[in-house]
């Protein structure tokens, strides 16, 4: 098991369920009009990303292969349900604004995927630490994505409807491959040098 | 795959489903309350905005009157009319109703009437439709809501009660004709269910079921 620091560093960045393994991206472009949506759908889908995991890493011994994507789904589906009912009583204001996103977050393949990829092979505390990793990565580019929106739809307001979200998405993989491309070179580089050196 | 390993896989999933329905049924048991709490907050804070502008002095809430199901408004529960008054007359009756031919599920509506039988605001409280299509219905996404107010049972005539596509006089939305049509077919039923009880609706004990 690879340190915390180095699985912060792939969920957050390197294998960023948003923006490189384009997952769950109906949710993602849909309600990052605005920070406070990415915000409360981010945590939402970090909270049942990090329950699912955990429960299906503590009863992966007892699934059989043939079975689990059902029991996936039943698992998934009622944490959502939870969550549903936590957000109407606690926080209706979000709820309503986020709408029928909350219920969605069934359908966020990110969160099965987790499940299948990593929490049905590996140790509860392993898999729930995934799912915090994974879920950050997720949500923080949610509300990044939202600060973005929000900010540039003062000036610009197509920033808010649909099409700007596929831009802001755009542009923050793009921004993602220009910063990984630059480091890339720079690695590169001190690579080169002292070979060069030794050629000469 | 034999014939006990299909068992076990089949009581498997039982244990989960039924620890699944468990840990619901247990959440929904500790949110209830507080949930019907704040839907009754979201509804009145949405009824002097349904109001549109009749003038009135009482207090909104104090007049609540319950019409217990089976009952000629639609949806299918109980129904609740909010009743306004100015100067202890009649100005305007506030129904809460369901919609129940949406696109995906009930659709819970506010519906303003003054004493004339006109509609003085829409406002849909809940609803399950399609983002981005459906739910423009709502007052705060688009302006579709507003073309009710001030129209009655004779503006337009019976045939008029319906969305353009059928032959109506109220706007549809692209790519959703589901919503508009179960919210126009809403409020004209209200508007029937007001013509027939005007009168009672105001002394309580005379609204018929």
């Amino acid at each position: 098991m690879s340190s915390i620091v180095e699985r912060f560093r792939n969920g957050l960045w390197r294998d960023n369920p948003g923006l490189v393994q384009l997952l769950g991206l109906c949710p993602l472009l849909a309600v990052t009009s605005t920070f406070i949506n990415g915000l409360g759908l981010g945590i939402a889908t970090l909270c049942v990303l990090v329950v699912s995991n955990g429960l299906v890493s503590a009863t992966r011994r007892w699934i059989r292969t043939e079975i689990r994507i059902p029991i996936y789904v039943l698992i998934i589906a009622s944490l959502v349900t939870c969550a549903e009912l936590i957000f109407k009583a606690w926080f209706p204001a979000l709820d309503r604004s986020l709408g029928i996103f909350i219920p969605l977050i069934v359908t966020n393949c990110a969160i099965v995927a987790r499940a299948e990829i990593y929490a049905s092979r590996n140790p509860v505390g392993s898999s729930i630490i995934d799912g915090l990793v994974m879920g950050t990565g997720f949500a923080l580019l949610l509300m990044a994505l939202g600060a973005f929106r929000q900010l540039v739809s003062m000036v610009w307001l197509l920033a808010l409807l649909p099409p700007g979200a596929f831009f802001s998405l755009a542009l923050a993989i793009a921004a993602k491959n220009a910063i990984d491309g630059k480091r890339r070179a720079k690695r590169h580089d001190a690579l080169q040098r002292p070979s060069r050196v030794t050629n000469r | 795959m034999n014939n006990s390993s299909v068992m076990k896989s089949g009581l498997t999933l039982a244990i989960i489903a039924g620890v699944c329905t468990a840990l619901v049924a247990f959440t929904f048991k500790l949110t209830d309350d507080r949930i019907a709490a704040n839907q009754q907050a979201w509804l009145e804070q949405s009824l002097q905005p349904a109001l549109g502008d009749v003038s009135f002095n009482s207090g909104i809430t104090e007049s609540r009157l319950t019409i217990p199901a089976p009952n000629a408004l639609p949806g299918s529960g109980d129904a609740t009319i909010y009743r306004v008054y100015s100067d202890s007359a009649p100005a305007a009756a506030l129904f809460v109703v369901s919609a129940r031919d949406g696109y995906s599920g009930a659709i819970r509506l506010l519906i303003g009437v003054d004493v004339n039988g006109a509609v003085t605001g829409v406002h849909v409280l809940e609803h399950r439709e399609t983002p981005g299509l459906g739910d423009l219905v709502e007052t705060g996404k688009s302006e579709w809501s507003l073309q009710f107010r001030g129209r009655s049972l004779g503006d337009p005539v019976a045939a008029g009660w319906a969305i353009r596509r059928d032959g109506g006089e109220f706007d549809q939305l692209t790519g959703a004709s589901v919503t508009p049509r179960a919210i126009v077919k809403a409020i004209r039923e209200t508007l029937e269910y007001f013509a027939a009880n005007s009168a009672g609706i105001y002394s309580v004990d005379e609204v018929s079921p």
